[in-house]
This record gives C-alpha cells, structure tokens and sequence, in this order.
C-alpha cells in the first residue's frame, strides 16, 4: 500500500489512507526524506486520521522520520492521531517526544504556517 | 460463538491481519470503539514479538464467559510461539527493558491495554502470552 505524498509550495502532504505494514512504513519514511531532498521542501504534514493503530513500531518509525527531516533543516508535523489511538499509545507507553502532531490537516498547515512566517 | 480464529503469523503481515481480525471480533461482540483500539494495539504488540523474537507463531483469537449469571463477555487471545523464549520474565516485564533494540516497552505496555495478563516462557522452547479483555 503505497501512500500518495502531494506537493503544496514548500509544503509536502503525505495522507495514510488504509493499514500500513512495517514495510510499507519503512517505504513511507525513505520516500519522504527523499522528496524533501529533491522538491526542497520545508515541512511535511504526515496525515494519520485512517491509522486505527499505532503500536511501538509506527511510533518509532514516524518518530525517525521527522527526525531525518528535521536533519534536512525542514519541518514534520503528524496530524489526524485519532482519540482512541493516541489513549491506546499513552497506556502502551509510546511517545512521539519533541515531533509536531496538530489536529488535522488544516491545523497543521496553519503551524507549519506560521513556523515559517515567523523564522522568515 | 465459542469458535476459536487462528492466525498464522509469518511475517509483518500477518500482524495487520491479527490486529485487523481481533477488532472485528470486538467489534462484533460490542467493545466501544476505545476498546476495541486497544485490544488491537495489544494484538499488533504481541504479533510483533512473534515476528522479531521467534519468527514464527500463531495468534488464537477467542470469545469467552464470565462466570455463569455473569453475563460478562470478553475477548482472550493466545499469542504462542516456539522462538527462543524469554530467558528472564520478570526483566521483560519490567518498562524499559528489550534485547531486540526495539522500544522496550513490548510486554508492560500490553498489559497496562488489557484486563487480564498471562505469559509463559521456556527457554529454547517458546513464548505463550495469555491475554483477556472483557466488555465493559
């Protein structure tokens, strides 16, 4: 299952749309390294709203992501965590540390947003 | 409705299909959604120290009964493996311990998700979790 990643300005938007295999999160994380690489991106919006779980290896998988890109001088923000997910992820002990999560889409443009705005 | 789901559990597929196959269940048998999520998170936790421990094993997904006039109902499932099974329990019980490079939060995590915690281990033998979620 591959998930599609969009390109707005500076902005990428990847939307998880089904159940991701560790795989197909390991694919994720390389390809979207690889496009702030190529489109010079400066944030990343991870859309997880259709997750109906995220266990240790999701976690730490989006965790190393935004911290790669973090490496590239841009931005990561995972958006959409669902309120059963994120109890789930608090009782099994998993944290995202300092990564970015908004509510949804439009929230996380806004930070993004106004990141930039500010650090212009 | 006491029919047992069994899933075989090869690679990081099968831990998809496990959790999916657990929150069907619950779903079915009435879980609020909040519960379901997390009968499959612990589903997914189990499966995957099937995949990164032991290689091989199976998940038995099953419905069960409280004590008669009860009328509880809940969820029990069986994570069993023939991997080299945990040298020491009660260190893979404690947070913040794994041999896997992983997290370390695999087996304490689980059992914070769930009601009921179960797990035998022999050495060179295999690994059997024991997990139950009733309907609250």
């Amino acid at each position: 299952m591959e998930v599609p990643i969009l390109k707005q300005g500076d902005f990428l938007i990847a939307t998880i749309q089904a159940a991701l295999t560790d795989e197909d999160l390991l694919h994720l994380r390389t390809a979207l390294v690889q496009h702030v690489v190529r489109s010079r991106s400066r944030g990343v919006i991870v859309d997880v709203t259709s997750l109906d779980v995220m266990d240790s290896f999701a976690s730490r998988t989006l965790r190393d992501l935004a911290h790669m890109i973090r490496l590239r001088g841009a931005e990561t923000v995972i958006v959409g965590i669902q309120p059963e997910v994120a109890f789930a992820m608090v009782q099994l002990g998993l944290r995202l540390e300092d990564v970015a999560t908004a509510l949804d889409l439009e929230e996380g443009l806004a930070y993004l947003n106004q990141k930039f705005k500010s650090s212009a | 409705m006491d029919d047992e789901t069994r899933v075989r559990i090869n690679s990081d597929q099968d831990i998809v299909v496990a959790r999916q196959k657990g929150r069907s269940l619950a779903v079915a048998l009435g879980f609020s959604s909040g519960d379901a999520t997390l009968l499959a998170t612990a589903i997914s936790e189990l499966a995957r120290n099937i995949v990164s421990y032991a290689k091989t094993g199976d998940i038995v997904l099953k419905i069960i009964h409280g004590s008669a006039n009860s009328g509880i109902s809940g969820i029990q499932v069986v994570a069993r493996d023939n991997g080299p099974g945990i040298p020491d329990v009660q260190q893979a019980l404690r947070d913040g311990f794994s041999t896997s490079g992983s997290l370390g939060l695999g087996l304490p995590g689980v059992m914070r998700l769930v009601d009921e915690f179960h797990i035998a281990s022999v050495e060179s033998q295999g690994t059997t979790v024991s997990i139950k979620k009733w309907k609250h």
